[in-house]
């Protein structure tokens, strides 16, 4: 099992803008995609892999004793084939494939296609469900691998997302950290006027979960929220990652009057302009 | 007249209550099973492996969506979940979850469901699994097998470990005549001839095979020489053991505890469309749901008796 990767501050902040431009480009070139979704949880995500928190293993992704990372939230999957293909997985070219007839780079995650993904995603609020499964495992089999389940706050409304932050505390799952992208939006409108569910952090702590707020489009806050996460060894940790859809090329979108932009792939002219903002 | 008993068949144990000891039986054998439940082990009998192993079983309560994502996610690290509800509680309340989590991924994740049938009796049509069939059978990849006896189950439960990819296993709850021997063979996807004959064939399942096996008996008084076939696993169909009957008898009636749509008599007809056309007959609930009552009183009222398998035999036959 290789050490996770773990880069300085500056280089991660580069890692991410690099990721951005990524998801840009291969949601403009598919012509279709979230690629507003899959930019708020840009830090995160990149935090993940580059910030020393996943130990991954190329030669086996599948590698018993790694740390996982379960993307409940499946259509921001371009953030993860983005944060991949910089870690080296994957080349341009092939990310490039993404939502084509015969590519792997599914629109939302195919585990059976790609064996870097923990989940077959995409209809919303099971991924922790199997976070839950997989910090059992860990458990009953010794290993201290630990599971992160990223889930939207548009996601909080389904049920069964509700059923697993019960079970999750039931177990003392310290071994599994919630990180619900706040993003504000999701496909209709803002999350507050859809169903609102605030405020997420009380609700964790009322079924005894260890709660964070952090501001997620902040690098420094991410680690230091990802690093009080990890020292956690009485239960699961949730990270409510207060973050904007569309961060680091909001002002390309702000133009269009829809700070929402859910669902749809930004024209070559509009990616342009944003690709630009992000080099 | 006990089911089974014009055939010349004892009573045995139900079927869930031989998958619970069969489970824990392989338990050793098994290291990397573990049981989810929703709070009703004590029905579906998984409590029995969950005492004798009690780091091996998770009670998540009752919330059977994230219960089945939890054993996608324990199949998805290695383990072998036996997830298990009332069958209508698994296959309808997690029904995306079950296609999300465990069928469209492939997982390894054991699907048992208890209470399948109208013959769960007194609890009502509420608790009463008779569409699991059909939407399990709707999900690409995953094995659907719904035995027949206690013998039957407790091999089908060892079938099922060693089977690797997901399966749903339907139970009944109640005590069904002992058709095999404890030293029987089961293959999944291979249906059991359990009495010859060529004038027509019942291709039945589950509660069923016992009724079709006392039918069979009693045509034999009329002259009539019945093929019954067990046809315990609906997916993948043992086409080749319809086509042969269908050659061999020249009539089919398909008998099962279950509603017409979805079920073993649409996945026979199918083939014998397809294959090998001959009459048809169908014993089955139709398309209603039952309601509270004993269980020997609802089947006589809904129709799944031996008289009823008779009366289809001796339509098929005009035809």
């Amino acid at each position: 099992m290789a050490d996770a990767t773990k880069l300085s501050l500056n280089e991660l902040q580069e890692t991410a803008k690099a990721i951005r431009r990524l998801i840009i480009q291969i949601t403009t070139e598919a012509g279709s995609g979230h690629p507003s979704s899959s930019l708020s949880a840009v830090e995160v995500v990149t935090a993940l892999y580059f910030g020393g928190y996943l130990r991954h293993n190329k030669a086996n992704p599948r590698d018993p004793k790694r740390d996982r990372f379960i993307l409940s939230k499946g259509h921001a999957v371009p953030v993860l084939y983005a944060a991949l293909c910089q870690a080296g997985y994957y080349s341009f070219e092939q990310i490039m494939t993404l939502r084509k007839l015969g590519s792997p780079f599914e629109g939302h995650p195919n585990m059976k296609r790609l064996d870097t993904m923990e989940a077959s995603t995409g209809s919303l609020g099971q991924g922790l469900s199997l976070g839950i499964g997989h910090a059992l495992a860990c458990r009953l089999d010794g290993l201290d691998a630990h599971t992160y389940v990223m889930m939207g706050d548009g996601e909080m409304g389904e049920g069964q997302v509700w059923e697993a932050i019960a079970t999750a505390e039931k177990y003392k799952l310290s071994n599994l950290t919630a990180i619900v992208d706040q993003n504000g939006y999701q496909q209709t409108g803002a999350t507050k006027d859809v169903l609102d569910l605030k405020p997420f952090a009380a609700k964790f702590e009322a079924f005894g979960w260890h709660t964070q707020v952090i501001e997620g489009n902040s690098m420094e806050a991410v680690l230091e929220g990802l690093a009080k996460a990890r020292a956690v060894t009485d239960g699961p940790t949730a990270i409510v990652s207060q973050t904007r859809k569309g961060f680091g090329i909001l002002p390309v979108l702000e133009p269009t009057g829809d700070l929402n932009y859910h669902g749809k792939s930004l024209s070559k002219e509009l990616a342009e302009k944003a690709l630009a903002l992000l080099s | 007249m006990a089911i089974g008993e014009a055939a010349g068949l004892k009573l045995g144990k139900a079927c869930r209550d031989a998958f619970g000891t069969a489970l824990k039986d392989l338990g050793n054998e098994f290291p990397n099973v573990v049981t989810v439940d929703g709070d009703v082990g004590n029905s579906t009998r998984t409590e029995v492996f969950a005492k004798a192993f009690p780091t091996r079983g998770f009670n998540v309560g009752i919330a059977e969506s994230n219960m089945v994502g939890v054993a996608g996610g324990l199949a998805a690290a290695g383990k072998i979940p036996v997830v298990s509800s009332f069958a209508v509680f698994l296959l309808a309340n997690a029904y995306d979850q079950i296609r999300m989590s465990v069928a469209y991924p492939g997982m390894n994740v054991k699907l048992v469901g208890s209470h399948a049938g109208i013959s769960i009796g007194e609890d009502g049509a509420s608790q009463m699994g008779i569409e699991d069939v059909a939407l399990a059978c709707s999900m690409p990849g995953l094995t659907v097998v719904v035995p027949a006896d206690a013998n039957s189950t407790r091999l089908a439960t060892r079938a099922m470990l060693e089977h690797v990819g997901p399966v749903y296993l339907r139970c009944g709850r109640i005590e069904v005549p002992e058709i095999y021997a404890v030293d029987a063979e089961f293959t999944i996807g291979k249906a059991v001839t359990v009495r010859e004959g060529k004038d027509v064939t019942i291709i039945a399942n589950g509660l069923m095979v016992g009724i079709a096996l006392d039918a069979a008996a009693a045509l034999a008084k009329t002259g009539v020489n019945t093929r019954v076939i067990d046809m315990h696993t609906v997916k993948p169909l043992d086409e080749a053991a319809i086509i042969k009957a269908a050659a061999e008898t020249g009539r089919i009636v398909v008998a099962e505890e279950h509603l017409m749509a979805g079920g073993l008599g649409s996945a026979v007809a199918s083939v014998v469309t397809r294959t090998k056309p001959v009459p048809m007959e169908f014993v089955n609930l139709g398309d209603r749901y039952a309601e509270s009552g004993d269980p020997h009183g609802l089947l006589q009222k809904y129709g799944l008796t031996a008289e009823a398998v008779v009366a289809a035999v001796e339509k098929v036959r005009t035809r």
